[in-house]
């Protein structure tokens, strides 16, 4: 069932480029559809610093649910559609032909493709459309494409223009980490460092406009919680109270930010609005109570409590305080995030002594693990719902891992420097 | 790659020192390795492990050599916070120590790496906050306690396996004037 495709997928990059994140394919659906993704045609002149079909290509394949195929099984190379013979490409066994045509335009955005996507079978073109970028950001462009062939052809808006935000540690002497806060692109490039430490930092997480960024930084000497806007690269001290600032969520609306604050005595999930700075307690209890996340709709609070003995997901409604369990098999189930359909929960869940990412289902309340391997903490599911993300251990270092929520698809992003760790998705950056 | 042996080895001598259950036999016998311990926290340096010097040290005598310095470290098994005996009769001499003075005691609660991260960072502060509470019930002084967690962010021991994890399992106790 594990059907391994390729065990190292090589990225045209540039050379000089250090990309420290690499993507390692482990696992693809059964039938992964081909596609034929041709070379582009360019009539700037000068050369381009990437090969945006090289990206689509490998955006698809990372999906796991796509075969794309050798340029040189290609009987030819066409760029518009009219050029396109179907018999050629159905011999060559491509179910779906994608051709393009990069040109340069005046303005900032200097950079203009045209692409068509052809179903071989159907023997018709089922989608074209104009993406425009800068000509130092042409793996957005590509990105942009691949967003679109994918919805076409999945049903699912694509997310491969989203990025990532995870904890890099590199043990730099005896008993001193350096710890960077890290934004990438989702398939691990353009990898930038926004801030950087002696002490520890965890829990990054998103605004859902993708502007700013909230993270707990031990920089002070004790935990506070931070925000960053990405643009302008400003920090500040969301809190700083006695004891525990943690895992600060915020809200849908981006108007108020859940956390765990233990300044009462024990850990307790707090609503801080972010205009007023008021706060209200959520769920209060003697027991932990931790790693809070929003209800799709932002009426509700799920989080990790020990109250019944061992960790456990519950969910606080916000307006009239209910609180009720939602995981019962197992002795270790914490972290959650719901799916965006709300139709379920990934999380932590142990299993013989293990740490897996599992997703339980709300209709038969079923736990099913997701990864393969044993220490995986912290999955946060990309905006179009279709992977998750994780962190676990491979070969004794932290890495990042993906998982498609059916399980079906896989991937590594091993840091070639660093452990690497906390892995959030972003949100859309775009309405759509 | 085993990156711990020398952690294991600084933290098996402060293990084997602390431990009246002696069950640090199997991290004893580690040795060599390139070095990767934490073994210079302000806890650490305190040195009560150094001072024996062996890893057969009879650990029922260590309340008696420990006397006049302040600071430790104090073991904690898997997902608990419970106070073990080893731990109240080392807190029962550092309380003693610390009567009369009135510096400030800073306790550091960590957790192994198992598990989900700000889970851990609420173990840890769960297991500074009974070392805190003890050492009141033993006279010390609230206003002279600070308590942080650092969770599974600070582990002592780098290594992915049992030894590694129950000497990460661990609140820090340090003295300042």
């Amino acid at each position: 069932m594990s059907r391994l495709l390729v065990l190292f997928f090589a990225f045209v990059v540039a050379p000089l480029s250090h990309a420290a994140l690499t993507i390692e394919i482990t696992q693809g659906v059964d039938n992964p559809t081909s596609i034929a993704v041709v070379p582009f045609s360019y009539s700037g002149g000068d050369s381009l610093t990437q090969n945006i079909p090289a990206v689509i290509e490998s955006d698809l394949y990372r999906s796991g649910q796509f075969a794309p195929m050798d340029q040189n099984d290609m009987l030819s190379y066409p760029h518009m559609s009219q050029d396109v013979h179907y018999r050629d490409w159905r011999a060559v066994g491509a179910e779906y032909v994608l051709v393009g045509r990069v040109s340069k335009i005046m303005g900032p955005m200097s950079i203009q493709v045209e692409y068509e996507l052809m179903d071989v079978i159907r023997q018709k073109k089922i989608l074209s459309g104009t993406v425009k970028g800068y000509s130092d950001k042409l793996r957005a462009v590509a990105h942009n494409i691949s967003d679109d062939v994918y919805a076409q052809l999945s049903g699912i808006r694509g997310a491969f223009s989203t990025k990532i935000l995870y904890v890099a540690a590199n043990n730099v002497s005896k008993g001193q980490f350096r710890y960077r806060m890290m934004i990438a692109d989702s398939d691990g490039h353009n990898e930038k460092t926004i801030f950087e430490s002696s002490e520890p930092m965890l829990s990054p997480t998103w605004s859902p406009d993708g502007k700013n960024v909230a993270y707990v930084s031990f920089e002070s000497g004790k935990a506070a919680i931070y925000t960053q806007n990405l643009g302008t690269g400003r920090r500040s001290r969301l809190t700083d109270f006695p004891g525990i600032n943690g895992a600060p969520a915020w809200s849908p609306d981006g108007t108020r930010m859940a956390m765990v604050l233990s300044k009462d005595g024990n850990p307790d999930i707090f609503i801080m609005d972010l205009d007023s700075k008021k706060l209200t307690r959520v769920a209060s209890h003697f027991a932990i109570e931790t790693e809070p996340s929003w209800t799709v709709d932002g009426k509700g609070i799920i989080f990790t409590s020990d109250r019944g003995g061992k960790p456990q997901i519950y969910k606080a409604n916000l307006a009239d305080g209910w609180v009720e369990r939602l995981t019962f098999e197992g002795d270790y189930n914490a972290r959650a995030r719901l799916v965006p359909d709300g139709s379920g929960l990934v999380m932590i869940h142990r299993r013989n002594g293990k740490f897996h990412v599992a997703l339980q289902q709300f209709e038969n309340g079923r736990i099913r693990l997701l990864s393969k391997t044993d220490m995986d903490e912290s999955p946060s599911i990309a905006a179009n719902g279709a992977m998750l993300m994780y962190a676990t251990q491979y070969r004794g270092r932290g890495i990042l891992a993906a998982v498609s929520i059916d399980g079906s698809v896989r991937y590594r992003l091993p840091s070639s420097s660093s452990d690497v760790r906390e892995p959030a998705w972003s949100p859309f950056f775009d309405k759509k | 790659m085993i990156a711990s042996k020398p952690a294991k080895l600084s933290a098996a001598l402060l293990f084997a020192a602390f431990l009246v259950t002696g069950c640090s036999s199997t991290s004893t016998t580690d040795g060599g390795g390139d070095s990767t311990s934490s073994g210079d926290t302000a806890y650490d340096s305190t040195a009560q492990g150094q001072a024996y010097g062996s890893d057969n040290v009879d650990s029922s005598t260590s309340g008696q050599d420990a006397a006049g310095r302040i600071g430790t470290i104090f073991y904690f098994d898997f997902d608990k916070s419970e106070l073990r005996g080893d731990v109240r009769a080392k807190l029962n001499e550092q309380a003693r120590l610390l009567n009369g003075k009135s510096g400030i005691v800073r306790l550091e609660g960590h957790a192994d790496e198992r598990g989900t991260r700000e889970y851990n960072i609420a173990l840890g502060e769960r297991r500074a906050m009974a070392v805190a509470n003890y050492l009141a019930s033993q006279g010390v002084a609230r206003s002279q306690i600070e308590t942080i967690s650092y969770g599974e962010e600070k582990p002592q021991a780098l290594g992915h396996d049992d030894s590694a994890w129950s000497q990460n399992r661990r609140v820090g106790l340090s003295y300042s004037e």
